[in-house]
């Protein structure tokens, strides 16, 4: 079964026509999207890097990742709202866009390890998990956001 | 670099990447001023944890961005997003001078406030105004709207 129809379903509908319309719309989506990218930034790193032993190591993982959290859920509502809106202006465009599938695999990927494995490592004890563990549970997370950064960035130049 | 079809994509890949580590940083630096995290660890203690990785990610930024900026620099002086990017990115680095020259020194004073000072917490927020504005016109100024040369 293709997505087609609905990736043409989302192009003509209101919203997607009304930022395609506006010569300011899609920009100043985008800006916040990349604003919400910084912040992401942050919140994945602050609490990776901690799981490697760097940064904030006066700080528990699991009272870190606990603070953390909310911001992470946060951002990521903004990034996936400004996400969704900039698709809607041009899905069919995207359809062919190899960059945009690369990046919605490691997106997905990304949610779902994030909410899974990472998270039970991090609220784990952290005296009973190894060091080696961490790190490779945090190296997993960067390389899994960078994928979608380095995804998104590469629609443009697709 | 113009004449390379790789060379741009893939330093403008690293500028992104490198913003989410340097600004990434810097924002929870800002947000620790302003006492919305991690209140429980000293602000000296956040501040020379994170600020190493601050800095690191900031040479990657500044290379990465001069290189761009190499690829067309009659283009980009002429455009007025790349101007306002520029002033603004001065008065960061005027932020970041005030912030380190004055309130700074006393930090051992306030050092386990939960919330740091008014003029602590006024360099916070005008770091974070003045990032977002860096980065929403360095966004812009892949938007021809108000070039004068044509692309």
């Amino acid at each position: 079964m293709s997505l087609l129809p609905f990736f043409q379903w989302c192009e003509a509908s209101a919203v997607g026509t009304a930022i395609r319309n506006s010569q300011w719309l899609f920009p100043v989506i985008e800006a916040v999207h990349l604003l919400g990218l910084a912040l992401m930034g942050g919140v994945v790193l602050v609490v990776d890097m901690r799981l490697m032993g760097l940064g904030v190591r006066r700080k528990p993982v699991a009272a870190l990742a606990r603070e953390i959290e909310p911001w992470l859920i946060g951002t990521l509502i903004v990034m996936l709202t400004t996400g969704l809106l900039l698709y809607t202006s041009e899905p069919t465009k995207l359809y062919y866009n190899g960059a945009f599938w690369m990046k919605m695999w490691f997106l997905a990927s990304a949610i779902i390890y994030t909410f899974t494995v990472r998270r039970t490592v991090l609220a784990a004890d952290e005296t009973r998990v190894s060091p080696a563990w961490k790190t490779l549970v945090a190296l997993i997370s960067i390389t899994l956001w960078a994928g979608v950064g380095i995804g998104g960035r590469a629609i443009g130049f697709y | 670099m113009a004449e390379s079809l790789w060379a741009f994509p893939i330093v403008e890949s690293v500028h992104v990447l490198a913003l989410c580590l340097f600004l990434g940083m810097a924002t929870i630096l800002d947000l620790r001023l302003l006492g919305l995290v991690m209140r429980d660890l000293r602000v000296s203690e956040v501040v020379t944890r994170l600020l190493p990785w601050t800095a690191a990610g900031f040479a990657v930024m500044v290379i990465s961005g001069a290189l761009t900026f190499l690829n067309a620099p009659v283009r980009y002086y002429e455009n007025i997003f790349f101007r306002i990017k520029m002033v603004a990115l001065l008065l960061a680095g005027l932020n970041v001078w005030v912030f380190h020259s004055g309130i700074w020194l006393e930090v051992s004073d306030w050092d386990r406030d939960a919330v740091a000072p008014f003029r602590a917490r006024l360099a916070g927020v005008l770091s974070l105004v003045l990032w977002a504005c860096i980065v929403v016109a360095g966004r812009m100024i892949a938007y021809n709207w108000f070039d004068k040369v044509a692309n």
